[in-house]
């Protein structure tokens, strides 16, 4: 069992705040609201030497679209980076995901694929080892993401629904980092999509939580919501000091449970 | 063409005058089989949807239109046509699939005892996506998309069970496929002249759009080679050409992008350099590339890294 963290639950609270404000103010810049919402009256320092957010200006197809945070710090000494938000200011539910990171990951930089509902400022927000944020913003052109329909087939996905795969970018070498792109079968409904039979609403069904461990360690806990893409993808690192095996734990929002567990080593 | 693209507002749009139906123009392939050859442009108020080949095939008693069209006015446009070169009437509409290019002029035929006939899969694909591509292009259109409405096909076909409509004297063979350039493929073989309307399951001159799955369509091209036709008419391109020889083309493109882009996965590529990076193969020329061909390559390589 995951321990799930308060934070998930603001992302549903900032759709209630922002369906509440009347259509002129929906206009204004939503982020000091989603910024109080998630990080309170921390103030959020300049992060281009902590991170950087790699989105392309305009997407090419707004149900998928690639993101990199890409880490500035190394993930040892005295300041590392703890978590990554991924904000997604104009998106019904604007929160993303949130990445909590550990030395353990070696490499701080996550990679995924999201959907941007219409053009939006998207910021990376890196809570650092010693309490400090670090903000950037990357502005991106996109329409449509969350409301588009499904790409596979609704019986293709639920068949295929929870099912994993691993795939690692860099050889093992003990101690060394290492890449790895993890991605699950899940058709993430948004709850703004219409059933192509029924023409009703399909409700939301969306990846919750990830855990990743390799042998007992932490690697990488994400708490995600709507806007992660069909078949969430993220691409991590982790640091395997010895042959072992890479475990995954997948929680979605109907309490369904996903595992599965890879072993890594130098055939891998 | 697919998923409308969120282009710019044109101001063209909204000055477009109320066209009058007039005919389209259309070359006779084999005796009876009439194609309007569609221009290779994104939907825009001043073609009004018109980007696909439409066709209709005249039989003894009655014509089947095989895609109706990117729009109403240009569904009533291809009514007009019919009526110029007959005066039996239309009662099958046939879409190849539910492309708003394709289907946008089916409401011109409705209410006159016309059946709609489309793959199984059809219906679904036309409710979920349907009101997507009808808010896409009356943006695009503007007053040019006036009265253009969804309508659902009554008669479907299921993959693997094809349906002879008879026109009088002239059968029309409906088969349905699995997943390839969509979710809801289907060809119309015309018995009597050897005429293959291949739909949107063959792209010439205009680059093919992957909306469904590349190696799906890969293995429907390999079968549609062997169906007897001495011609198609494509979705995208001329009137007609040889069959199956027009099928190179497009399989050229086709396992080169699955080889390119499997080759990028292979190699740890992410997505988003791979959609910026993957060329158009080299020695391949396609009209209409710069957003279509990337488009192509992120379908394909979120198909292909699940193998």
């Amino acid at each position: 069992m995951l321990p799930r963290r308060r934070l998930i639950t603001a992302a549903p609270v900032l759709v209630a705040a922002l369906a509440g404000l009347p259509g002129a103010a929906r206009a204004a810049d939503p982020w000091p609201d989603i910024k109080e919402a998630l990080f309170g009256d921390r103030p959020i320092a300049d992060g281009s030497a902590v991170i950087a957010l790699d989105a392309p200006e305009r997407a090419l197809d707004a149900a998928v679209v690639p993101m990199t945070i890409r880490a500035l710090l190394p993930q040892t000494g005295a300041r590392w980076i703890k978590t990554l938000h991924l904000v997604i200011d104009e998106n019904p539910a604007p929160l993303a995901a949130v990445f909590h990171l550990s030395p353990a990951s070696g490499n701080a930089t996550i990679e995924t694929r999201v959907r941007v509902n219409s053009y939006t400022n998207v910021h990376a927000v890196a809570e650092t080892s010693d309490g400090g944020l670090y903000g950037v913003t990357q502005f991106v052109k996109a329409a449509g993401g969350c409301s588009a329909p499904a790409l596979k087939d609704a019986d293709e996905a639920m068949a295929r629904l929870g099912r994993m795969k691993l795939r690692t970018h860099t050889p093992f070498t003990p101690g060394e980092s290492m890449r790895a792109q993890l991605l699950i079968s899940h058709p993430n409904y948004t709850g703004l999509q219409i059933d192509q039979l029924s023409r009703n609403w399909i409700p939301p069904d969306y990846v919750r939580s990830i855990l990743v461990r390799y042998g007992e360690r932490e690697i990488l806990k994400v708490e995600a919501d709507i806007s992660l893409s069909e078949d969430p993808s993220i691409t991590f690192s982790f640091v395997p000091e010895t042959e072992g095996r890479l475990s995954v734990a997948v929680e979605d929002s109907n309490e369904r449970h996903f595992e599965e567990a890879w072993p890594i080593g130098p055939g891998s | 063409m697919t998923r409308l693209l969120p282009a710019a507002f044109s101001v063209l749009a909204m000055v477009a005058p109320p066209a009058m139906a007039q005919a389209l123009a259309v070359e006779e392939v084999a005796p009876g089989v009439f194609v309007h050859a569609g221009v290779h442009e994104e939907f825009t108020a001043a073609n009004e949807g018109a980007i696909a080949n439409l066709a209709f095939v005249v039989g003894e008693e009655m014509v089947a239109v095989i895609d109706s069209g990117g729009s109403l006015r240009e569904g009533r446009r291809l009514r007009e046509t019919v009526a110029a070169h007959t005066d039996l009437p239309v009662r099958w509409v046939i879409a190849t699939h539910a492309h708003p290019d394709h289907l946008f002029g089916h409401a011109a035929f409705a209410g006159d005892g016309a059946r709609f006939a489309g793959h199984q899969r059809l219906p679904r694909e036309v409710a979920s996506k349907g009101p997507l591509y009808l808010d896409s292009m009356t943006r695009l259109l503007g007053a040019a998309s006036a009265g253009t409405e969804l309508v659902a096909p009554d008669v479907t076909v299921p993959v693997g069970a094809p349906l002879d409509i008879d026109l009088g004297g002239r059968v029309l063979r409906l088969q349905a496929w699995p997943t390839a350039h969509t979710a809801a493929d289907l060809t119309a073989l015309d018995l009597e002249s050897g005429t293959l309307f291949a739909g949107d399951l063959l792209f010439m001159e205009r680059l093919p759009v992957v909306d469904g799955s590349l190696t799906g369509w890969l293995d429907v091209m390999t079968e549609l080679a062997a169906l007897p036709a001495e011609r198609v008419v494509p979705g995208h391109g001329p009137a007609q050409a040889a069959w199956p020889d027009a099928l190179a083309p497009q399989r050229a493109y086709l396992e080169a992008l699955r080889d390119s882009v499997r080759k990028a996965i292979a190699q740890g590529m992410p997505l988003g350099r791979a959609a910026e990076e993957i060329p158009l193969p080299a020695g391949q020329s396609w009209l209409l590339v710069d957003e279509n061909h990337p488009r192509n390559v992120i379908a394909s390589y979120t198909e292909l890294e699940w193998e």
